[in-house]
């Protein structure tokens, strides 16, 4: 066919531009030219001109001068007008604009067509960019061309109707029964848009899917035609037969045998059949076999079939090809919960892959390592994953420092190897750990009594090589200041002794104090540190006396407030210094408000100074008021403090304890953290409807009130936002709700949000709370009222 | 279903675009931004494959040109992959020793023959013969001139001559208009 030449010579002369100045001045004076030729009467250089209009757009110049012209041309009676017409139109018109509802019916005449390339135009046309209106007006259309024309057009229109069921979804009861008489042709290309129709129709609605299933034979039908027949030239793809056919028809039947054994022991014989005969030395045969293995893990398959299927994915893992090993990984991935013994038996390959080149398959590698650590391969699989973090590209360090912390938490086999592993962590990728891992790990060294010393000078070592990374040094002066005199001690079982004197320790303290490199936070650890210090040592308490007034009078105003408060320590207190900065406590982490509670307390000391510090220093002068009015600023029911530090949920860590609400609130100015429930408390499930749970689960009672926490998980496929809960309460309870956690539930119960309400009920009446639950998913808005009557017992 | 189709040079300059869902054309632009940006970037033997938001995004080069396809969460990657040859090769056996030049001054016929096999983000037709076919009746539509309608099967034997007899044959061997003789045929002829 012969080229356009006014196009070609446009094209010829915008690329000899030689700058972009040029090439804009070829191309206004090209749109200029085009726009008079549009005012013009026709001519016969109408299609020519709109194509140069539509390179033009192509090079990203704004061309929605061309719609209208678009419009016009559809509606000519001329084949080459109306050919780049349409293409005008998939290009500059969608379904936003305006014009685009003129050409509905050009459309609408042109599916009548005699010709079936100008009823391909217009097919091709409405499945690109037809509206919702122009879906609804032309259906019935589409469902006569599906049964009546020749394969060409069925085809197209097969693939409309796709389109069309996309938008308006209840029109797929229109073309339900076209396309259970469409399976019955033998034109690949309309069996192909049959099945890609059926698969459409069944994803939507359950009930279609019913009456679907009865195809299941019909399509093992054409699966084993395809798979056993001969070689046939016109569909061949390197030995596989109309790979694009089989894969669309393995794809529907994995939707068809999902939850039902019927149709799954239908296909079975199938699938082997499939497995075994497929040639994988190319890509195609490959495409098709992975197409199967999604298949058999979906459907409820027999054992056999798993267990090839399985191995067929590990063969992948050993193939030099990139892709094929990294959809074997991702496959791998979704079966590793299910399957997990098949999947450790290739774990070796899997570990390999972390060293590969590709920063695809490095993540997939990493993520299913992650999967497949377990009391076992701890050891050998925490060498392979610290060795990968020394050396991994960046966007996955934290993500691989987040799954280390989680395995080693899970299955470390001592505390010191828990230790030594989180310390080499914090040493490689300190950076990019999340915030809540110094709490933690400060609580995990507070609770090895016995590994305080070694732990103490590992850290101390660790902080003279290397100030820069900040959550390591943050610890490090936590442990430096409360186990300073072991330190100092020297001799130590588990490392060589080594000689520290108190001006050493003091001099790392102070350069961490003084390091640019230091965030602001770090000093103040530093500076909290060497206060301690001054009871632990015993010779250089002025030194500590001298830095401490110097901050008196520093920039930041966290730093002078903590060193003008230590100042007053020193002078005024000094009789109750040796108490208030005593050993702490250990730690327990108990409730579900409590871990939280670790990051409250090192965090506190940063956000909340004022309130906070005035506890721990006025301490034994006005203990119970101050802190109770600190409590009612946040509100609350809660007892006042005395209980003692051991006591399950309370914070131990100011001599006075405030309760976890109260240190659940200060947490909501850090933000929600995904409590990790460590004794199960009582519980309940008060609501279960469309994929949304929650449970009620009583945290704390007293002879008035109550506190309990609401727990919700999303088990659907597709994300949750915006989710709220309000409560009632009968008139005489007083009902106070804390802050949630968050208020997005990801799919598949990935993460939760849970919410404390406390409730005070002092005239003792029957507990009744009604909780309403909003929250949005997939774009609407769901909203739903639920009673609750009994509340669990302890 | 797959969203987008895009083909671009080694320099990032933009030789095709499909989409297959309406997207406002400000994020059209910088989709591809995004697109050009990460596929340039990746490293000459490394996995086709890539994430993006959530999609898919299968990318491959040939030669100059740069094909990225992006597909949904649940589409088979390797198929996609396949797919882009597929295109390809319909555009060598088009074009004859497909290169980038070729694409560029002649971007109407690479629509053209895309829109033969794929649609509405599906796969149209898994035959490359009948979509080589296609485009070539296609293209013989627009070729020939005809005068007005012509009516009866002996009408067309007046135009027969030349040309006009082949191209009605064409037409009718594809199995798209089927004519028995002596029945009464109707049919319109386009010209350029």
């Amino acid at each position: 066919m012969s080229p356009s030449v006014p196009l070609q010579e446009m094209i010829r002369a915008i690329r000899s531009a030689r700058t972009q100045c040029e090439e804009r001045g070829v191309i206004q004076r090209e749109c200029a030219a085009i726009r008079a030729q549009f005012r013009q009467a026709d001519n016969g250089g109408r299609s020519h001109n709109l194509a140069k209009l539509l390179y033009v757009h192509m090079l990203g110049y704004p061309a929605h001068f061309g719609q209208m012209e678009c419009v016009r041309m559809i509606a000519s009676p001329r084949y080459s007008e109306k050919r780049v017409g349409y293409l005008g139109a998939m290009m500059l018109l969608d379904e936003k604009q305006d014009a685009s509802l003129l050409i509905t019916n050009s459309i609408k005449n042109d599916l009548s067509h005699s010709n079936q390339y100008v009823q391909s135009l217009a097919l091709c046309t409405l499945a690109c960019m037809g509206s919702a209106e122009m879906c609804r007006d032309l259906a019935p259309e589409i469902d006569r061309l599906l049964r009546a024309s020749n394969s060409y057009i069925k085809k197209k229109a097969a693939l409309c109707a796709v389109h069309i069921v996309r938008k308006v979804h209840e029109l797929g009861e229109l073309f339900a029964p076209a396309a259970r008489s469409l399976l019955a042709e033998k034109n690949h290309g309309v069996l192909h848009g049959a099945v890609v129709l059926i698969t459409e129709l069944c994803e939507r609605n359950p009930e279609t899917l019913e009456r679907f299933r009865k195809t299941v034979p019909d399509l093992v039908q054409i699966m084993k035609g395809l798979v056993i027949s001969g070689y046939s030239p016109e569909h061949d793809v390197a030995g596989v037969s109309d790979p694009f056919l089989q894969v669309r028809i393995l794809r529907l039947l994995r939707i068809l045998g999902r939850n039902n054994e019927a149709a799954s022991d239908a296909m079975n014989d199938l699938l082997a059949q499939v497995a075994t005969n497929t040639d994988s030395t190319k890509t195609v045969g490959n495409a098709v076999l992975y197409e199967t293995v999604l298949t058999v893990l979906d459907i409820k398959s027999e054992s056999g079939l798993r267990v090839l299927a399985v191995n067929i994915l590990g063969r992948f893992l050993l193939n030099n090809d990139r892709n094929i090993r990294y959809i074997a990984m991702t496959s791998l991935q979704r079966i590793v919960g299910t399957d997990h013994n098949a999947v450790q038996r290739h774990r070796g390959t899997i570990v390999d892959c972390l060293k590969d080149q590709d920063a695809s398959v490095k993540r997939r590698a990493l993520e299913l390592s992650l999967a497949l650590v377990s009391a076992t391969n701890i050891r050998s699989m925490m060498k392979e994953l610290l060795l990968f973090l020394s050396s991994c590209p960046l966007e996955l360090r934290s993500q691989a420092a987040s799954g280390i912390f989680n395995a080693a938490e899970r299955y470390a086999p001592s505390q010191r190897w828990h230790i030594d592993t989180i310390l080499h962590v914090l040493t490689t990728a300190g950076g990019d750990v999340r915030d809540e891992t110094v709490p933690n790990l400060i609580q995990l060294i507070t609770n090895t009594s016995e590994l305080h010393c070694y732990t103490v000078h590992k850290l101390y070592r660790a902080l003279l090589s290397d100030i820069s990374q900040q959550s390591l040094v943050q610890v490090a002066c936590w442990c430096i200041g409360e186990y300073g005199d072991l330190l100092l001690r020297g001799e130590c079982q588990e490392t060589e002794p080594v000689q520290v004197t108190e001006d050493d320790v003091l001099d790392a303290l102070e350069t961490v104090l003084q390091s640019h490199m230091s965030a602001p936070a770090t000093r103040g650890f530093a500076l909290t540190a060497t206060m301690k210090l001054s009871t632990r040592i015993t010779d250089n308490v002025d030194r500590i006396r001298s830095i401490v007034s110097i901050y008196g009078s520093c920039i930041d105003v966290e730093l002078q407030q903590r060193a003008v408060e230590y100042n007053a320590l020193f002078k005024k207190y000094d009789h109750m210094r040796a108490a208030v900065l005593e050993r702490m406590p250990v730690i327990e982490k108990n409730s579900p408000g409590h871990t939280n509670g670790e990051s409250t307390r090192e965090a506190v000391k940063e956000v909340q100074p004022a309130k906070v510090k005035q506890a721990e220093t006025l301490l034994p002068q006005q203990p119970a008021n101050q802190v109770c009015d600190l409590l009612d600023l946040l509100g609350g029911s809660e007892e006042p403090l005395q209980s003692n530090p051991a006591v399950g949920s309370t914070v131990p860590v100011l001599p006075i304890s405030t309760s976890s609400t109260a240190g659940g609130d200060l947490l909501d100015l850090l933000g929600g953290l995904e409590p990790t429930p460590l004794t199960p408390a009582p519980t309940v499930t008060v609501y279960e409807k469309s994929g949304v749970t929650l449970t009620l689960s009583r945290e704390k009672q007293s002879d008035s009130g109550l506190t309990v926490t609401l727990t919700a998980s999303n088990s659907t496929d597709s994300d949750i936002s915006s989710f709220t809960l309000q409560a009632a309460v009968p008139k005489s309870v007083q009902l106070h709700m804390k802050a949630p956690s968050g208020d997005s539930l990801p799919a598949r119960g990935a993460a939760k949000v849970t919410q404390m309400v406390v409730l005070s009920n002092p005239n003792k009446v029957n507990l009744k709370m009604r909780i309403r639950i909003s929250y949005t998913s997939q774009g609407s808005a769901f909203q739903d009222t639920v009673q609750v009557d009994s509340f669990p017992e302890h | 279903m797959m969203r987008f189709l895009l083909l671009f040079s080694r320099q990032g300059k933009l030789r095709l675009q499909k989409w297959f869902t309406p997207i406002p054309e400000r994020e059209k632009k910088k989709i591809i931004r995004d697109m050009t940006t990460m596929v340039l970037a990746r490293q000459p033997r490394s996995c086709n494959f890539l994430h993006w938001k959530d999609l898919k995004i299968i990318y491959k080069r040939y030669a100059s040109l740069y094909f990225c396809l992006a597909i949904e969460n649940q589409e088979n990657e390797l198929l996609a992959l396949e797919v882009i040859h597929r295109y390809v090769e319909l555009l060598d056996k088009y074009f004859g020793n497909v290169c980038e030049l070729d694409i560029i001054f002649n971007f109407e016929k690479a629509y053209f023959i895309l829109d033969e096999f794929l649609l509405g983000g599906e796969i149209q037709e898994t035959s490359k013969q009948i979509v080589n076919r296609c485009i070539e009746s296609s293209d013989m539509l627009q070729e020939y001139y005809c005068e007005g309608e012509t009516d009866f099967p002996g009408t067309w034997r007046k135009y027969h001559g030349g040309v006009y007899e082949q191209t009605c044959i064409l037409t009718c061997g594809l199995k798209g208009i089927e004519i028995t003789a002596g029945e009464e045929y109707r049919s319109r002829m386009y010209c350029i």
